[in-house]
């Protein structure tokens, strides 16, 4: 049986789990999805639109922040009781943690970074780009329990209908796993202006050199009627506000254009920006991934090609 | 307080890499340097000793014979000693057998606090901390992007999909630091030459207690079953800066209806 990591936020399974699920449907095995959490049962009753047969609860007050530790014991619980044999995440900063921790506790092979799964002569076989994606890996297990983590954003959700069958689950935990407390959770640092709507995105990274030269990055995202989006390397310095954060943590957006200001384009920020139309890059460094998956690059200092842009864009609109 | 740092040795960021298709691991043969993303974990560790006042950061890793060169730089920037788990047989772990040999010297050592870098620069995986710290049965806090380390307490503020978390677990503890936790120094002249006669120590997985068919690929769970070509994708253009690349983009926009 393939059992599939359901995360969830605020009363919403999440989606990049469901689309996992959908993905585990289509292989043909018996496939359960598994929901952790406290008070969830309603929740775990959803995932049975989305692909989910069965679905396992673990329904305690030590899942209800989401920490990694007790979500390893109640996984561990669940392949050990259950006949699971393998275990699919969707990539995420929780589910990382779970993953890594349920494979040290169990032995169990980890392949992360997958963008695909499939059966070859009744083997699972994963498809995972390496090397800022020149080369795709075909990556198997040598024994069970497997268990795979996908690239966030791989698979869409299907919702097919249908009631899941909701089987209790009673892990016990281990005390090292419920000594980490969540303190505050989810807390936004500062409200900004949605950039999930606009149709032109103009962001920045650190290549920008100072949280001051934004205003360069603000000064052509307002002349061509856009937004200004951030990199979680600037965000996390504190030089621009959460809310216009694009990657793997943060948003993900579709623009008609993308305009990528000194960023680097490592794959968490790719992301969160793949499905946009055009994408231009400027950055000084030329071996900058981000050229390879950019429309036009433009190998140069920013700070000169940036402010001529913006005038240039405002004479001829 | 004694922090341990695990580091890794990965082929330098600036050569082009490459899979050997014969083993079908990364080749390991060119140049090599320090993660960049462990940079940061050892950076940590030094803010934490001098802000304590005393103290003791060990570096742990596990590596062909080379690696030394990376724990060097390490121990340049001011990391007391080093301890090096290196023989043929480790080679080609994956995360099981890694996490297992780490957690072996880690046993050993008795850290109070244990840090590792946001991720492999070679595997780009992020998961090494929370394996070791399920090994070492011990809390862990991933992606901290600020930490504080007192009275026998460790609070990490880490950023995940949906806003800021803040965890505290008591020591001893796992933490595995952002990439914008810190701006790492470079090593001074003098911690260049001091480097050298800090202490490094190699050992053998046998040295810890791990078993030869719990290292290495025999003791690894995963495989690289066929190395593949990625898919097709549109010519991108990519142009140096002459002076005229505004003109470029402004021309690039109008053409796609974009200005």
């Amino acid at each position: 049986m393939i059992a599939v990591f359901l995360e969830h936020h605020e009363g919403e399974l999440q989606k990049g789990a469901l689309g996992v699920l959908g993905k585990a449907a289509q292989l043909g095995d018996d496939v359960a999805g598994v929901v952790l959490g406290s008070g969830v049962k309603d929740l775990a009753a959803q995932a049975g639109r989305f692909g989910a047969a069965r679905v396992f609860v673990a329904d305690d007050p030590a899942l209800e922040a989401p920490l990694p530790q007790p979500r390893v014991d109640a996984l561990a619980h669940l392949v050990r009781e259950e006949g699971v044999d393998t275990v699919l995440f969707a990539a995420s900063v929780l589910s990382a943690d779970v993953a890594a921790g349920l494979a040290a506790r169990l032995d169990a092979g980890l392949n992360w970074d997958l963008v695909d799964l499939v059966k070859d002569n009744g083997n699972l076989v994963g498809k995972r780009p390496a090397l800022e994606d020149t080369v795709y890996v075909d990556v198997g297990w040598t024994g069970e329990p497997r268990l795979a983590m996908f690239r966030p954003g791989t698979f869409d959700p299907t919702e097919t209908g249908g009631e899941a069958e909701l089987s209790d689950l009673s892990p016990q935990f281990e005390d090292f796993s419920t000594q980490a407390t969540m303190l505050e959770q989810a807390h936004a640092e500062s409200e900004g202006p949605s950039i999930e709507d606009a149709d032109v995105i103009v962001a920045g990274g650190r290549g920008l050199g100072s949280p001051e030269n934004f205003s360069l990055v603000e000064a052509l995202a307002k002349a061509l009627g856009g937004a200004v989006a951030a990199t979680r390397a600037v965000v996390d310095a504190g030089w621009y506000p959460y809310a216009t954060q694009v990657g793997q943590t943060g948003k993900t957006v579709s623009p008609k254009l993308y305009i990528a200001c000194g960023i680097s384009g490592a794959i968490q920020h790719k992301v969160g920006m793949q499905g946009s139309g055009v994408v231009i890059a400027i950055n000084k460094d030329p071996n900058a991934p981000i050229f390879e998956f950019a429309d036009l690059g433009v190998v140069g200092d920013l700070n000169e090609v940036v402010p001529k842009l913006t005038q240039l864009v405002e004479q001829r609109k | 307080m004694k922090i341990a740092v695990c580091v890794k040795h990965v082929p330098d960021a600036t050569v082009t890499k490459r899979i050997d298709p014969q083993t079908k691991r990364l080749d390991r043969s060119g140049e090599g340097a320090l993660n960049q993303f462990d940079t940061q974990a050892v950076e940590e560790a030094l803010q934490i000793k001098e802000r304590d006042g005393d103290g003791e950061v060990i570096l742990v890793s596990m590596g062909p014979e080379r690696a030394l060169d990376s724990l060097r730089k390490a121990l340049a920037m001011g990391a007391d000693r080093a301890v090096l788990v290196s023989d043929e047989q480790v080679a080609g772990s994956d995360l099981v057998a890694t996490s297992r040999v780490l957690a072996a010297v880690l046993e050993r050592e008795g850290p109070d606090l244990v840090v590792f870098g946001q991720q492999g620069g070679d595997s780009d995986g992020a998961v090494l901390g929370a394996a070791v710290a399920d090994r070492l049965r011990r809390p862990v806090i991933s992606q901290v992007a600020e930490l504080e380390v007192a009275d026998g307490k460790v609070k990490g503020k880490r950023q995940t999909e949906f806003g800021y978390d803040v965890i505290e677990a008591p020591l001893p503890a796992v933490v595995a630091v952002s990439d914008a936790i810190n701006e790492p120094r470079y090593p001074s002249l003098k911690g260049i030459m001091g480097a050298k006669k800090k202490p490094q120590e190699t050992v053998s997985a046998g040295d810890l207690g791990v078993e030869a068919d719990n290292v290495g690929e025999a003791g690894s769970r995963t495989s690289v079953v066929a190395l593949n070509d990625p898919p097709a994708r549109g010519d991108a253009l990519k142009i140096e800066d002459d002076g005229s690349a505004a003109e470029k983009i402004a021309d690039f926009l109008a053409e796609r209806k974009l200005l």
